[in-house]
């Protein structure tokens, strides 16, 4: 019986303290890394509440896309991050201040607090018995939340073509291939013919024309 | 000892009070700032699966999925934003953002 009780303090002391590593790490590299130790023990407290499903996509999305792209990022990026560590000890003391208000307020809110019976009344879609939490999930997902399932896919496309849009970038320079361009090429725009007198070679006039 | 609701509800709001904090501490530097808003929402994470899971009704999970998805999409823009504002200045002190308005 204790077992449980173990690996949730585990689980949360490592998710809280390496949380805390991610807002005051030095470097921006080292606080990605706590970062996915944060999302794993998430995961793993995900997993000991009995949502394995989303604990593994906990997994998969952030740990695997989300937390890479940050590294992707911090490493692409020439930046002087001393420079932008200045004003961590001026902001400390408002930070502390509006923080541990906001964590007293929270604890306060969680402390005295009881669920009214009534709300097992009104549960929408309760969990089935016999049935493994991805099975469940999907059962709801795909019928009852199919609307929101395909709002969500639109949402991700609408990122993924926003984030290409933003950063795509034709650089002058680099020349590219026009097809409609070489089609539309016809012989008289590509030569000209031009006679040269015997003996005089090709005028300064001429050959502004020829090379145009 | 059993672990009830209102132990991972506190591990959420420490998790989210560390995600305000962060981006308090960290005013100049814009990807602790994500990363930041990146804990916050883990933390919403947790208390709606955490609901879900103790109330018996699987609906806190889809909404999970949808916060995760939303999540992700900002990540993606947000880095974005950031990789354009940093060609575009050489630098990614978001102090200085006040002078892109107009």
């Amino acid at each position: 019986m204790m077992l449980p009780a173990l690996f949730f303090y585990l689980f949360a002391a490592v998710c809280v303290a390496s949380a805390v590593m991610v807002i005051v790490s030095r470097n921006p590299v080292h606080s990605v890394l706590y970062l996915i130790l944060a999302f794993v023990n998430a995961s793993g407290l995900f997993i000991l509440m009995g949502a394995e499903f989303l604990g593994m996509i906990l997994i998969v999305v952030y740990v695997g896309a989300v937390a890479v792209l940050f590294l992707f990022v911090i490493m692409m990026l020439d930046v002087d991050f001393v420079e932008l560590r200045e004003g961590f000890i001026q902001y400390l003391p408002i930070g502390i201040v509006i923080g541990g208000i906001f964590m007293f307020e929270l604890l306060l809110v969680v402390g005295a607090w009881v669920i009214n019976p009534q709300v097992a009344k009104t549960i929408t879609a309760a969990i089935p018995a016999n049935v493994s939490n991805t099975e469940a999930l999907g059962l709801v997902l795909y019928t009852k939340y199919i609307h929101y399932f395909q709002i969500a896919g639109v949402v991700l496309l609408v990122a993924m073509i926003g984030a290409i849009v933003l950063t795509l970038r034709h650089k002058p320079s680099v020349k590219r291939q026009d097809i409609n361009v070489q089609n539309a090429r016809t012989p008289d725009m590509a030569m000209a013919l031009r006679k040269v007198a015997s003996g005089q070679g090709l005028q300064d006039a001429d050959a502004a024309e020829w090379v145009k | 000892m059993t672990i009830g609701l209102g132990h991972y509800l506190a591990v959420g709001a420490i998790l989210f009070t560390l995600g305000i904090l962060g981006i308090f501490l960290n005013r100049k530097n814009i990807i602790i700032i994500l990363m930041s808003i990146e804990l916050i929402l883990l933390s919403v994470n947790i208390n709606l699966v955490a609901f879900s899971t103790f109330l018996g009704d699987i609906v806190g999970q889809v909404f999970a999925l949808l916060v995760l998805t939303v999540a992700a999409a900002e990540a993606a823009i947000g880095l974005a934003v950031l990789v354009v504002y940093f060609r575009n200045r050489g630098s990614i002190a978001v102090e200085d953002v006040n002078l892109m308005k107009g």
